[in-house]
């Protein structure tokens, strides 16, 4: 069996159907199917596993409305790109609790958090509050080294909420755009350009 | 027709591989060249990096953006296992916490590795300090082999004529990331020599092969490479080997015992087929095993026979025992000094660029043998986890008007942190010798099987007093280093962690535990990775090792694999393959 042969054999040319392998000899035991797979690559498993996840949602509708106020006013539309929503942040942070569970009850409990802190202090909930009423609450959650006695609870879960809107935000276009990486293409690496090399004094290292 | 039954094939092939890792795809290479009938099994699914990589793809193109939710390196790595497997369960005795990372699929766990490409020393082979013991080989016997490999796969390094870091045959390494210039410059300072890398990636066309394609710098061999340009066992060995017409390979095939004679030689391998349950039994005049360091020691102690009653190739009772990993510690930080850097594409090649071979004597430390270091860092395709923890930056760096300013935050202030801080990280990740001991071990735990009814493996290790105080001594190393750069450092261990010291296995450089020896009381094979006791059987994963040195443990099982095939070519008539 030739290279181009024993390529089309392993599947170069073959998109669905399951695929054989089959060395020239010896004897006719050789043949093996190997399993048919939608996405190159992916595991079973794997790909039942996100249908699942997509399958069902965990946030409520009021949940999601705060979650995307908050995306929003941690990553703004600015000059330079587009703003959390943009992007699908809430989107993002609807599958990543239910791939990872160990967020679920921070994110749901924070919520819930700053829904009460919100009722208390003015008689609505954080996403019915006004924009002044939202970055005074904001503003008492989003400092660490500056929290009030009371509050580091909602501190806890402010990084949280912006962890999340960070990591949803910057692996999107929008996000990769921002911030000017511009790999991930093939090309040739040379070393440091040399007005970079310049600027640090790495000339000689 | 009874359902259950065992299919029995009635070829006998020259020889069965069991595994299509690095040893496996080796052995299974150069004996199809040679023009024996060879049949390799792998448990795990079929892989062609061509195929099946996901180099390329964009964090959005992943739901949860390239994080470890499924795989323990993230999405898009290449790694089809982990350190646990549904199904395929193992216990830990003593408090034992060794963690097994196994890689089912065509190529094993060279479709993920680090490439980094290193050999073992003439002292790592024949140690002076009299701690370990010898190999039943030296440097010299060995180092024709390190040479076919160098050319016949490719690897970039220089030549330093450091002794216990011996040259190969290098293609041009990849020059210095920014980052990795302020590490170099740092690390010198404080008297830690840094040189490039040694990594099997091709910067140049390798000769005489027209199947792979010099590497295009994206830095991601994890993910395997479409255009085989790193090594991996699928690309470079098993699938040129398919080509050849002589090596047939079964996936799916988990193996469940080596079979034997009442003369005690092997005879063939019973498998399970994982897709369908169907059990088989497949012939063939010698068995090679590279089903990695544990699973082999996991074979050869489930095949027990009147002729082998402690399992095979085991009357010396050395098998599963000197389990040995490498030591791993790490620190990883940013560079103040490098917020709003210039944009450029960096990604560079996906093993390392720089690294320090080890550069100490041991006589003025409290610990023996040593480790080294492994570095990165700089502009990255962003992934899960991008941005995590700006809180614990954005207040140690002035803004751009030069004012100190609270840290945390939320809006375009906090965008714009984002922005500024990217591409300044730096890592460094230590790789040392941990000491092969009795007490270390494997074994088949008596009450527990997989779910294909297989016994499974128990593990009993434990760090010594001896690895703690080499992890201590790379902390204190990295804080230097961190130091002279200026870099603030993320994380720091001291000895309520064990200064950082990784559990045993989480280095994925587990070695030793069917070991060489001229001697047949203390060892299981011979010289040439042949059991003592049943002179049919080879092992060519790192199962051989007698003692690792510091070096990553891939190019040593090459070497070793092709030398043992090669000896089994010469042996021919003796092992009544004609």
């Amino acid at each position: 069996m030739n290279r181009r042969d024993s390529l089309k054999a392993i599947g170069l040319t073959a998109i669905s159907a399951g695929l054989v392998l089959e060395a020239c000899k010896p004897g006719k035991e050789k043949i093996v199917k190997v399993e048919e797979e939608a996405q190159p690559g992916r595991q079973d498993f794997e790909i039942a596993r996100d249908k699942k996840l997509n399958s069902y949602k965990f946030f409520n509708d009021h949940e999601m409305a705060t979650i995307t106020v908050l995306a929003d006013i941690i990553i703004p539309k600015d000059d330079k790109s587009g703003s959390a929503s943009e992007a699908k942040v809430p989107d993002f942070i609807e599958f990543i609790v239910k791939d990872m569970p160990e967020h679920q009850t921070p994110m749901r409990g924070g919520l819930k958090w700053l829904d009460l802190q919100c009722l208390n202090r003015f008689e609505k909930t954080f996403k019915d509050a006004s924009l002044n009423q939202q970055i005074e609450m904001v503003d008492d959650i989003a400092y660490p080294e500056k929290v009030k006695p009371g509050l580091a609870q909602g501190v806890a879960f402010f990084n949280l909420m912006r962890n999340l809107t960070a990591s949803g935000f910057y692996t999107t276009e929008i996000g990769v755009n921002d911030l000017g990486y511009i790999g991930n293409v093939p090309n040739r690496w040379e070393g440091v350009p040399a007005d970079v090399l310049k600027q640090y004094g790495m000339e000689g290292v | 027709m009874n359902e259950f039954q065992i299919k029995k094939s009635g070829i006998e092939y020259d020889a069965i591989v069991v595994g299509s890792g690095a040893g496996g795809g080796m052995a299974g290479y150069v004996l199809a060249n040679a023009g024996l009938k060879v049949l390799m099994l792998e448990a795990g699914a079929y892989f062609d990096p061509r195929i099946d990589s996901q180099q390329l793809k964009w964090p959005w193109e992943s739901p949860r953006r390239g994080a470890k939710t499924t795989r323990p390196f993230g999405d898009f790595d290449a790694s089809y296992g982990g350190w646990e497997l549904e199904g395929e369960p193992y216990t830990q005795k003593n408090d034992s916490e060794f963690a097994w990372f196994r890689s089912r699929m065509l190529g094993g766990r060279t479709n993920h590795w680090g490439r980094i490409s290193l050999r073992m020393g003439p002292d790592d082979f024949k140690p002076k300090d009299g701690l370990t013991a010898d190999w039943p080989l030296t440097y010299q016997e060995l180092k024709p082999f390190y040479d076919k490999v160098d050319r016949m796969i490719g690897l970039y390094g220089t030549v330093e004529g450091i002794e216990s870091e011996p040259d190969g045959i290098f293609m041009p390494p990849p020059k210095p990331r920014l980052t990795e210039l302020f590490i170099k410059k740092a690390a010198q300072k404080v008297g830690v020599k840094v040189i490039p890398g040694r990594g099997s990636v091709l910067t140049e066309a390798l000769p005489n092969n027209k199947d792979r394609a010099p590497c295009f710098y994206c830095g991601q061999c994890g993910r395997s490479c479409k255009v085989y340009g790193d090594f991996s066992s699928s690309s470079c060995l098993v699938i040129p080997a398919v080509n050849t017409g002589n090596l047939t390979v079964i996936t799916n095939a988990m193996v469940r015992e080596v079979l034997t004679d009442k003369s005690g030689l092997a005879t063939g391998v019973s498998y399970v087929d994982t897709k369908d349950l169907q059990e088989h039994q497949v012939r063939g005049k010698i068995v090679i095993l590279g089903a990695s360091a544990c699973e082999s020691a996991r074979l050869l102690l489930n095949s027990k026979s009147t002729a082998h009653p402690d399992g095979l190739a085991n009357n010396s009772g050395v098998v599963g025992k000197y389990l040995h990993d490498s030591t791993g510690a790490s620190m990883s930080g940013y560079l103040p000094q490098l917020v709003d850097r210039k944009r450029y594409n960096e990604d560079g090649a996906g093993s390392v660029h720089i690294y320090s071979p080890w550069w100490l004597d041991n006589k003025k430390l409290d610990f023996p043998r040593g480790y080294h270091i492994e570095y990165g860092g700089g502009f990255r395709v962003p992934g899960y986890a991008f941005g995590w923890g700006m809180e614990e930056k954005n207040g140690t760096v002035p803004g751009k008007d030069g004012k100190m300013k609270a840290a945390g935050g939320y809006g375009a202030g906090l965008k714009d942190d984002y922005r500024r801080f990217f591409g300044t990280s730096v890592w460094m990740a230590g790789r040392g010798t941990a000491i092969a001991r009795e007490s270390n071990y494997c074994e088949i735990d008596p009450e527990v099987v997989d779910k294909y009814g297989i016994p499974v493996l128990r593990f009993n290790y434990k760090w010594a007093p001896e690895e703690v105080k080499q992890a201590r001594h790379m902390q204190e190393t990295f804080k230097e280093i961190m130091h002279a750069m200026g870099a603030v450092a993320s994380e720091t261990h001291d000895a309520d962690t064990n200064y950082g010291l990784e559990a045993p296995g989480k280095i994925i450089h587990e070695v030793g535990t069917v070991r060489m020896g001229d001697d047949p009381k203390k060892s299981a094979l011979n010289q040439w990775c042949q059991a003592h006791d049943c002179k049919n059987l080879f092992v060519v994963d790192a199962a051989p090792f007698v003692q690792q040195g510091d070096k990553n443990a891939t190019w040593t099982i090459l070497a070793l694999s092709m030398r043992t095939a090669e000896y089994i070519l010469q042996q021919k008539e003796k092992l009544n393959i004609s």
